[in-house]
């Protein structure tokens, strides 16, 4: 050290110090990083293992046996439900139930806060979001077993509605071309309020200034919230967008397990619902978690495709 | 400028108008179930048969939730679901804190990657069949733990939380530290106790959560005994299903009107509860701590 030339000294030095300085940080917050093993552990063992346990797509599984299962079988497993074309049904399925709840759903939370923001009046403006952020805190089960009222053909409010008309009853639970409408029209019931809360909150971060020299440059209401409003909540709406294609193939999964029937099966059966009739019902094991890795993987590429595109074009992104 | 402005509010109170009415049609569409199954519930037969009942109730009784609470099925599933919940939500607030609390810390050595490894299992897990396998494996079926632990860590709540925890000023914390407290009573005589508004909508999250699951129960819990009460009414509602595929509509009818004032009132104790406790924690979601979200 003492022989070494000036210059690699004082590096060596400084590299030295730097790292002595991390670990005096380190040691600084020893505490936390004790507190933080807690749900380190606890993440290796819930999430962490259960993602290894993917390896189970390649092998057999015996009874009793390791979770991980106990001879390789390559990809047949895979092969078996890429060749099944009630699984691409399955897949079919899927993707038509989630884009089209997408396009219908995504659409009406942003116009509800859009709305809700010109509502100038205190009281009435925490009245309406109390009653439609509700909702949203039911159980699946509550909200199909309200279904089940409301469209009841005997003794439904809509039916007896559409009786008064002389319209017959809609037995709208066991028709097969009721089911995406219901399926769709229930979870914009359910969500449209609690999915404005973040649009809401970005709104009233739309710095007013912004306004102001709007209405001086002679912009009205309507062409303030055209110019000012959207592009101000435009982040906000590319990261919801962008998080919610995240989950593409993994859509309504308990929704549909409640309210299919053997008469709307044929539409309404998807990855998540076969997966579990499969794996956890006929103990598939190894074939389901291939289905199960094979939807997990797709719908990481798609969010991954879907971040990039944005952060290319909006220069928003998740990561 | 000044005529400008009278143009403005004239056309605007207009559009004032149309939305209030229009937001009012939204907010009849979101409670009218409610009332509808509320009334129902306490509605005779007769009239439910019918059709007649509408939001408020006809032919006033309480039969239906006599009925119900005298059935020792929904009594043990109400009590299973009360523990699940107090039990799970302290487990998950109480890691929720432990993830939030550190990793708020400016400066914290390998922040980073530890945040990495946290936030990817929002994007990719083990799928329902390796995570239902590892709880078989480690025995916790008909525990509950089954239904607890797996999903007792939300990252998505952690990253909120991590976000309010990082707003606390740091002349706070600092002075605090100048005093010579560790870190671990910094979370717990400074942190926490400004930090009500977080920890009560984390409450209300998980609770909520815990208190409307049922797959997990259904999947983790074989022995009836242990079942929720979501499962009891699951049970209502795809005997309802069941009885109405086997038959034709108008055998249905007759099942249908019987269960129908069993199945509001069910409906209306397992979700009464939630209406219960909402009202005074939803002030502060609706203050926006839900921002901390959106970009992580």
């Amino acid at each position: 050290m003492v022989n070494a030339k000036g210059k690699t000294e004082s590096s060596a030095i400084s590299k030295k110090k730097r790292r002595e300085q991390v670990w005096k940080r380190i040691m600084r917050d020893r505490v936390l990083y004790f507190i933080l093993l807690i749900p380190i552990i606890y993440l290796i063992i819930f999430k962490y293992v259960p993602m290894a346990g993917n390896i189970l797509a390649f092998r057999k599984f015996k009874v009793g046996g390791s979770m991980f299962g106990i001879k390789w079988e390559g990809f047949k497993y895979f092969q078996l439900f890429i060749t099944d074309t009630y699984f691409w049904q399955v897949f079919i399925n899927t993707l038509i139930l989630s884009v089209l709840n997408l396009i219908f759903g995504f659409p009406i939370p942003i116009i509800l806060a859009l709305l809700l923001n010109e509502v100038k009046n205190k009281t009435g403006k925490r009245v309406v979001q109390t009653i439609t952020y509700l909702p949203k805190f039911l159980s699946t089960v509550v909200v199909v077993s309200m279904l089940q009222t409301l469209l009841s053909p005997s003794t439904g409010a809509i039916n007896m509605f559409l009786n008064k008309f002389g319209i017959d009853s809609i037995y709208f639970l066991n028709e097969i071309s009721w089911f995406r409408p219901v399926y769709i029209i229930s979870d914009i019931w359910q969500f449209m309020g609690w999915n404005s809360i973040l649009y809401l909150t970005a709104l009233t971060n739309v710095d007013p200034q912004l306004y102001e020299a709007a209405a001086i440059d002679g912009a009205g209401r309507w062409k303030q919230t055209l110019y000012v409003t959207i592009p101000g909540i435009l982040p906000t709406i590319v990261i919801t967008l962008i998080l919610s294609t995240g989950s593409v193939l993994s859509v309504g999964f308990e929704k549909v397990l409640l309210l299919y029937t053997a008469n709307t099966m044929e539409i309404a059966d998807v990855i998540s619902t076969y997966t579990y009739r499969m794996g956890i019902v006929n103990s598939q094991y190894s074939y389901t978690t291939a289905v199960g890795l094979f939807q997990g993987i797709i719908n990481l590429i798609i969010i991954t495709v879907v971040n990039q595109i944005s952060r290319k074009t909006s220069e928003t992104s998740l990561w | 400028m000044n005529g400008n402005k009278v143009r403005i509010s004239t056309s605007y109170k207009f559009f004032q108008i149309i939305n209030f009415i229009f937001l009012a049609i939204v907010c009849w569409i979101c409670v009218y179930p409610f009332l509808n199954t509320l009334a129902s519930s306490l509605s005779s037969n007769s009239y439910v048969l019918r059709g007649e009942v509408g939001i408020f109730p006809k032919g006033l009784n309480f039969e239906a939730y006599n009925r119900i609470i005298k059935d020792s099925d929904f009594y043990v599933g109400y009590k299973n679901t009360l523990v699940y919940t107090v039990a799970g939500t302290i487990l998950s607030l109480f890691m929720t804190t432990a993830t939030a609390y550190p990793l708020a810390r400016k400066g914290l050595v390998g922040k980073k990657y530890i945040m990495l490894f946290f936030v990817f299992t929002m994007y990719f897990g083990g799928g329902m069949i390796p995570s239902f396998l590892l709880i078989k494996n480690l025995r916790l079926m008909n525990t509950i733990w089954a239904v607890t632990i797996p999903g007792c860590l939300s990252v998505y709540n952690m990253l909120i939380m991590r976000t309010f925890f990082s707003g606390i000023p740091e002349s706070l914390t600092e002075a605090a530290k100048i005093d010579g407290i560790g870190d671990f009573s910094l979370l717990l005589r400074i942190i926490l106790p400004l930090s009500k508004p977080i920890l009560a909508t984390m409450t209300l999250f998980y609770a909520v959560g815990y208190w409307n699951d049922w797959f997990s129960a259904l999947i983790y819990m074989n022995d009836s005994k242990k079942h929720p009460v979501t499962l009891y009414l699951r049970g209502i509602v795809m005997g309802l299903t069941k009885q109405a595929m086997s038959g034709n509509i108008s055998s249905t009818d007759a099942v249908d009107v019987a269960g129908k004032t069993v199945q509001g009132a069910t409906v209306m104790l397992v979700t009464i509860p939630i209406l219960c406790i909402y009202p005074f924690v939803q002030k502060y979601f609706v203050s926006g701590v839900m921002l901390g979200s959106v970009k992580e």
